[in-house]
Order: C-alpha cells, then sequence, then structure tokens
C-alpha cells in the first residue's frame, strides 16, 4: 500500500535503531499516549530492539481501557432493553462492565450489532424506524468528528430514534495530569499522530512550556514510531524541551479546521472519569446543548446502575506508567486476556495485555540492540 | 432428563463457568472454541480416537484404516464472491478427510433448512454441491433434510460427514511435529475471510478477490507422492494460520517459528486487514493448508506443491523447533519477534 | 486510538447532501466520508478513520520523511560501523518467495 508500506521499510528501520543506540547515553522513560502506537511497537517487537536504557511506558491511550466502567454499565443496560439496535466499535464488546460484557448481552438476546463507521449506524436508525438506534461514540478527538458528524446527520434527517451514548476523551489534560502527579516518571511524550491530524498541535505548546517537556508528534507504522522516539531522545540528551512533529505527512499545526468547526458545534468539554486514574477536569466532551435531544444516557433511563470494579485490579496505576503489569499481583494469574479483570487487558493495545502476549517469552538467541 | 449442568462437579468447570451460555466467540476457532471442545465435549464423549483431536478421525476397520469426519457449515450471507454454503460444506469435508492423508470417498449431507427459503436458492447451492463433488472425486451417497420455523435457521445450515480410505504408511497428525521440521503454507493466506467480510452488513467494501475455496486431496496427494512421511497436514480454516499453528504447537509439544516476510498474503488481503486492523494470521482460508514437513523432503515437497494449481504460491515459512515448547513466534518484518497466540473468540475490526 | 490509513480518493459524490467519496486502498475500495476534506481531489491520498477523511496526505512531506530516514543511519554507518551495524540475516532454509 502506497504510503504505508514504505514507513515499514527493514533497512530503514535499521538505520533508524543505528541512530537510536549511536545517541542514547542514559536511561529515559518515554511514553507513548495513543493506544494505536502501543498497538504497533508490540506488534512489530519495537521495545525489543531498542537500546535498554529506553524504557517506553505504555500511556492511558486506549479509549477502550479509559472508559469508565459506568458508561460500559450504561452501554450494557441500554443494549439489554428490548427493541434497541446497539451499535458499537469491534473494540468495545470484549471490555469487561460490574458483570458482563457486550458479547454476552448479545447472548442473552440483545442485539448488539460491530460497525465500522459511525454513519452505518445512522442508516440503521433510517431502516428501522420501529427500533431505537444507539451508538456507542467513544474515542478521543481524532474519533470525535466522525461521531459529531453521525448526531449532525441524525439531526438533519430527523431521525429522532438515533441517539449516541457518549463518553470521548481528550489528550491534552491527560498529559497535564499525568505531569502533576507527584509520582510521575514520564520524561517525554510521543504525541498522538491522528489526534493531532484532527486538532493539530498548538494545544502542546503550552506543555511543553509549563512542563518543560519534549512532545513529539508521532505517528503509528515502525518508521514513524521509531523517528518519534529519536526525536524525542534526541531532545533529552540535549536538555532541550521541544514540539516537534515527526509526522508531517499526516499533521499540521492548525489540524483539520472543518472538523474542528463541527467539534465545537455538537460537543462541549466537561469533566470526565478514566477508568483507573479517576475525574481529569475538562477533560473529556459530551453533546452540547443544541444536541442534547440525542443523548443516549438521558434517553433511557438506565436506572441505579451500581458499579463495582475488581479490588485486584491495578489497570490505573499501569496506565499511569507506575505499574508494570508484571508488577500487579493479580497479572497472569486472576487475570488474563481470557480473563480479564480490567480494560488493560482486554484491549490489544492494552499494556497488561500487550505484556501477557510477548513478554511472557523473549527468545533468547533472537538479536537484541546493543548499546 | 437434567434442566442444568451443575459445573462444580463437572471435569474443569472454570473456564465455562465465566460465560453460561454460548456466546458468538464459542465458533471463533480461537481459545473459546478451545475450551468448549477440551472441557465439555472431550470429557462427555471420552474416547482415545477423539483425544487426538485430529482433523478426521483415523479407524482400522477390517482391513484397513479410514478417515472419517464431519463438518457444519452456517456462514452467512449464503453467497459470496467464489462460492456458497454449499461449496464450503463438500469442500469443507474433503478437506479434513485429506488432512489425515485420507483419499476420500463419500460424504453425506444434512440439511436444516428456514421456513420460506426460496427453492431456487436451495437448487443453486445443491448444485453447487454436486459440481464440487464432482471436482474432488467424490459421491454423496446419503443425506437428511429437517425444517424448522421462520426465524430460526438463518435459510441454510449444513452439516456433511466425509469416510475416506487412508493408504499404508501415511500417518500425519497433530502431535507429529518434531524439532528440524520445515514448516510450508500452501499459498496466498486470507482470501476467504477477507471476502466474507467485504460483503458482510456493516462492513461492505469492495475486494478484488473471491474465497480460495477448493477441495485439497489433489495437492496433498502430490505432496504424499513425494514422501508418505509428512508428519502433520492441517488446512487454515476460523483462526486462520495463527489458530493451526498454535494447536500443532501445543499437542506436539514443540515450538514454532516463522518469519513474517514469507508469509505469502496477497495485497488486497493486507490492505483490507490495515484498513480494519486485522492480522492477517488470523483470517479464514477455505482452499489452504500448512505442512508440517521432515527437512530432508522439504525442498521436493514444496516444489510438488508449486507444480499444483492450488499449491503455485506455497511457500517454506519457518521451522519447528525445541524451544518454548506450545507457543509460536513471528519474526517481524523489522526484525522483532512476537508471541502469535489463540485469539479469544474471532477476530473484530478494530478502531484504536 | 486513531487507525487510519492512507488511501487515494477515486470518486466524489454526494448521500444526504454530505459529500462521500470512494477511496482505493491497493484495491480495496470503501464510501468514505470526506466532508472534512472540502478541497480534496480525486487522485489525492487521504487518512482514513472509521469511515472518515481526517486529513490529505502530503504526498511532498512523505517523500521528505523517506529521504530523511536514508540519511539517518548512513551517517552513523560512516562515523562508527560496530556500533550502527545491522543485525545477522535471516533464518530459515528453502526457496525464498
Amino acid at each position: 500500500m502506497k504510503y504505508l508500506d514504505e514507513f515499514r521499510n527493514p533497512e530503514l528501520a535499521e538505520r533508524l535503531f543505528a541512530d537510536i543506540r549511536a545517541i542514547t547515553t542514559r536511561p529515559w522513560a518515554i511514553m507513548e499516549v495513543c493506544g494505536g502506537q502501543t498497538h504497533s511497537i508490540i506488534r512489530n517487537g519495537i521495545d525489543q530492539l531498542l537500546p535498554p536504557e529506553i524504557e517506553l511506558i505504555h500511556g492511558p491511550g486506549c479509549p477502550v481501557c479509559v472508559t469508565p466502567l459506568e458508561v460500559i454499565d450504561k452501554a450494557l443496560a441500554i443494549a439489554a432493553q428490548p427493541g434497541v439496535i446497539f451499535c458499537s466499535f469491534g473494540d468495545m464488546l470484549r471490555v469487561p462492565g460490574s458483570g458482563k460484557d457486550l458479547f454476552r448481552v448479545k447472548s442473552e438476546g440483545g442485539d448488539v450489532r460491530i460497525v465500522y463507521s459511525p454513519l452505518d449506524a445512522v442508516k440503521l436508525a433510517g431502516a428501522n424506524p420501529d427500533r431505537e438506534v444507539v451508538f456507542f461514540g467513544i474515542g478521543f478527538e481524532t474519533t470525535a468528528p466522525a461521531n459529531a458528524m453521525a448526531v449532525y446527520q441524525a439531526d438533519r434527517l430527523g431521525l429522532r430514534n438515533f441517539s449516541m451514548l457518549v463518553s470521548h476523551v481528550l489528550v491534552p489534560p491527560a498529559i497535564s495530569a499525568l505531569m502533576e502527579s507527584p509520582t510521575n516518571r514520564v520524561q517525554a511524550f510521543l504525541a498522538a499522530g491522528h489526534v493531532c491530524s484532527v486538532m493539530g498541535y498548538w494545544e502542546y505548546e503550552p506543555l511543553v512550556a509549563r512542563y518543560h517537556v519534549p512532545i513529539v508528534v508521532t505517528g503509528f507504522e515502525p518508521l514513524d514510531v521509531l523517528e518519534g522516539v529519536r526525536r524525542a531522545v534526541a531532545q533529552l540528551e540535549t536538555g532541550r524541551a521541544e514540539l516537534e512533529n515527526a509526522y508531517p505527512r499526516a499533521v499540521r499545526r492548525e489540524g483539520n479546521v472543518p472538523a474542528q468547526k463541527m467539534l465545537a458545534d455538537v460537543f462541549e468539554v466537561t469533566d470526565r472519569a478514566w477508568r483507573g486514574i479517576g475525574v481529569i477536569p475538562q477533560s473529556g466532551w459530551r453533546l452540547s446543548e443544541r444536541y442534547r435531544a440525542y443523548d443516549a444516557e438521558s434517553r433511557f433511563d438506565v436506572g441505579a446502575i451500581r458499579t463495582q470494579e475488581s479490588p485486584l485490579c491495578h489497570s490505573g496505576e499501569v496506565l499511569q506508567g507506575l505499574l508494570k503489569p508484571t508488577q500487579c499481583p493479580a497479572f497472569g494469574k486472576e487475570c488474563t486476556p481470557r480473563t480479564p479483570l480490567g480494560a488493560t487487558m482486554v484491549s490489544s493495545e492494552g499494556a497488561c495485555a500487550a505484556y501477557y502476549q510477548y513478554g511472557r517469552f523473549i527468545p533468547a538467541d533472537l538479536p537484541l540492540a546493543r548499546p | 432428563m437434567m434442566d442444568t449442568i451443575d459445573f462444580d462437579t463437572w471435569t474443569c468447570p472454570a473456564p465455562l463457568r465465566s460465560y453460561p451460555s454460548i456466546v458468538m466467540g464459542h465458533g471463533g476457532g480461537g481459545r473459546l472454541s478451545a475450551e468448549l471442545v477440551e472441557h465439555l465435549f472431550a470429557p462427555a464423549f471420552r474416547n482415545a480416537t477423539l483425544d487426538a483431536l485430529g482433523d478426521a478421525a483415523v479407524i482400522s476397520l477390517d482391513g484397513g484404516r479410514v478417515a472419517y469426519t464431519t463438518d457444519s457449515f452456517v456462514v452467512r450471507p449464503l453467497f459470496f464472491p467464489g462460492g456458497n454454503i454449499g461449496t464450503l460444506a463438500v469442500n469443507g469435508t474433503v478437506n479434513d478427510l485429506a488432512m489425515m492423508g485420507a483419499q476420500p470417498r463419500y460424504l453425506t449431507a444434512g440439511f436444516i433448512l428456514e421456513e420460506g427459503l426460496p427453492l431456487a436458492t436451495l437448487g443453486v447451492i445443491v448444485e453447487a454441491m454436486a459440481a464440487a463433488a464432482q471436482s474432488a472425486g467424490v459421491q454423496i451417497v446419503a443425506g437428511d433434510t429437517k425444517v424448522v420455523d421462520k426465524g430460526h435457521g438463518d435459510g441454510v445450515y449444513i452439516n456433511t460427514s466425509g469416510i475416506g480410505v487412508v493408504p499404508e504408511g501415511v500417518t500425519p497428525a497433530p502431535n507429529r511435529a518434531q524439532p528440524g521440521d520445515v514448516v510450508i503454507v500452501s499459498g496466498d493466506l486470507g482470501l476467504h475471510g477477507v471476502t466474507i467480510l467485504s460483503v458482510r452488513e456493516g462492513l461492505e467494501f469492495g475486494a478484488p478477490i473471491e474465497s480460495d475455496c477448493a477441495p485439497l486431496n489433489g495437492l496433498v496427494a502430490a505432496m504424499l507422492a513425494v514422501t508418505p512421511d509428512i508428519h502433520v497436514l492441517r488446512d487454515l480454516t476460523r483462526g486462520g494460520l495463527a489458530s493451526a499453528l498454535n494447536e500443532i504447537a501445543r499437542t506436539s509439544g514443540v515450538g514454532i517459528r516463522y518469519e513474517e516476510r514469507r508469509l505469502p498474503v496477497p495485497t488486497p488481503v493486507a490492505a483490507a486487514c490495515d484498513m480494519l486492523g486485522m492480522d492477517p494470521v488470523y483470517v479464514a482460508n477455505e482452499g489452504k493448508l500448512v505442512a508440517i514437513v521432515p527437512p530432508a523432503s522439504a525442498d521436493r515437497v514444496l516444489e510438488a506443491m508449486r507444480w499444483h494449481p492450488l499449491g503455485a504460491r506455497a511457500a517454506i515459512i519457518g521451522q519447528v523447533i525445541d524451544q518454548h515448547p506450545g507457543v509460536v513466534v513471528a519474526r517481524t518484518a523489522i526484525g522483532g519477534s512476537r508471541v502469535v497466540d489463540l485469539q479469544i473468540g474471532e477476530q473484530l475490526p478494530r478502531i484504536c | 486510538m486513531c487507525l487510519g490509513i492512507p488511501g487515494q480518493v477515486k470518486e466524489i459524490y454526494d448521500v444526504s447532501g454530505i459529500p462521500m467519496g470512494t477511496v482505493d486502498f491497493a484495491g480495496i475500495t470503501k464510501e468514505v466520508c470526506l466532508a472534512y476534506v472540502p478541497d480534496i481531489q480525486v487522485g489525492d491520498y487521504t487518512i482514513v478513520h472509521v469511515g472518515f477523511a481526517i486529513t490529505q496526505l502530503d504526498e511532498e512531506s512523505a517523500l521528505e520523511s523517506l529521504r530523511l530516514f536514508e540519511e539517518i543511519g548512513r551517517l552513523e554507518e560512516e562515523l562508527n560501523p560496530e556500533a550502527a551495524a545491522p543485525r545477522d540475516g535471516q533464518g530459515g532454509g528453502g526457496v525464498v518467495p
């Protein structure tokens, strides 16, 4: 595939690894915020090949992982209601709520459907006027314009039977919260490339200034991730803290203005609870007043949801990079990908699932990078 | 008759307890499917032949060895580019027999039809089955038909069972992989699964490919003609290459290592997987096999495969080793490594 | 988050008042919403996430990045061949497809 395969070139990857090896003289802890980047790192075995001084901390960049328990439970309650067609991205189907996941609800008779685009849910609403169609609107800023368009379009077409369960989260407040935390170990960030395609990167400049932390806008293919790491390390080694764009083919400073206009119309900022972390003020989006009629949370009486997070689950500390999955007492025992206690074990980008997958075993004879 | 099963007294209740009713994942070919077999069916039906868990059972009848198998087909949609549920029903069972080295001979076909299914639709399916049977050199010699109420049957479900003759000295089995053996796949991966996804409601996309549904007994015969001592044959169906390799690694108690760069993945499959966030090694096939072959005959077996129309894109992808028994490891394109585990249920498209 | 891949716009049209298009990903074609890339034209490349084009791909910039990667490490190879040395070749035997 054009503009994809070239960024997976093994020879060029080797050059980037070589450069990183050559410039690294001290330990550094770098956090990649985006779950897609985590997936790429694990999938390609990138962190095994980086010099041992470089620690990649997998941040809370997976909307699946950070969607609050109450919201999952609400989704389950809505999906179980007769007459509802509950549409969701595939990622959410195995995330455990307090007791079940959407797969269980489906097996118990709920009409749960996987869609590729939120507009597919709008199409379903148009085709099924006698059913309530609910879309699970999760994601970071990357997905928000798509979800916004779905609501906007439903409104334009007068589809009163459409609603959205919204749980959007924003990256910059999360970075602030992480940097403010007294236990923070992160020294540089790889900012999420596609979030920045939408929002631009001007929001990160104040963060660089306030916390004196390098932030490098980074893509997803192996060469992109390596280039992000390389630039972050180069800054750290020379004591610099700047905002750099290592994904210029897809990101401009101002971002996507038409998308931002739609976001400003359809959503408004709100406080949001992040599963495992807690409430981060002004870190989420909900439907604006104008579109509140499409809010599934108000439309459906989901009653008194009593959430029950497993007391054994340490997702929160893992998400903040305070605990390695292997240090969690439940890891590999009560908590496995087959029997996940928290979202970080369910999602393929979740740090715990990633560690379980590859961390169980690294072949001794496979060459690792040497300083 | 029991109303419910007391899981506490069942053989190994824990993994079943967390899903008290069947979920879609149980049919995905991944870990949930394996658990259903291991913890519900196998303990109930307990016998040595079943416990071998091969693609078909090989049993001795007076005079020789026979391979015997069954498979059920519930695919939606019924018709897809490259085939329909009927072609799958014939080729799937033919292939299960072929994976035991058998020459498939006879099939049965059982139909569960939903009230209201147009006869013309059934006609097309049955005609396709006849053509597939002819192509594979088998006869459909017995059958059954049942009808269920409208709303209970998804149109058509088909079960086929099959029987074949296993030649002397031919004993491929999932537990026979040995360190040093070579791993060969017969051709392009992911065509069937991506084709099905491309016509599935909610995903629909244009794809210049079709299902690879085909009978593999001719290809297997060509391979066995080079050497009867092929250690393992496995067709790559649900769960893809990854599932087959994991089962072999587990059953044989060996490790398997392969190179991602050597996998024959056609561009449209790679592109569709990139678009949906899926991995081609988990995508279903319906006309591909993996063979575990002693190193001395690997090159000749590969050559024989490439001469056969269904093996033109066959490739050596890796080897069997004695380290990390039961675990499959891939060397990634950029030189890292990753454990290729069984999926939990079926692979789902992701946005993340 | 943010699984997004580059594809080429083949067709642009309107569905219920919203600009949509057919985007080609190496032979796979999908209907994609183009509302957020109003200036895009047939033949341009765009990054698609959940059925939406979220940005036009800057082809010149992509090529520039690749040129940069070619340069990086070449310097390392010249200055410090040991540290920058590529690893051993791939294992496995038999015919390479």
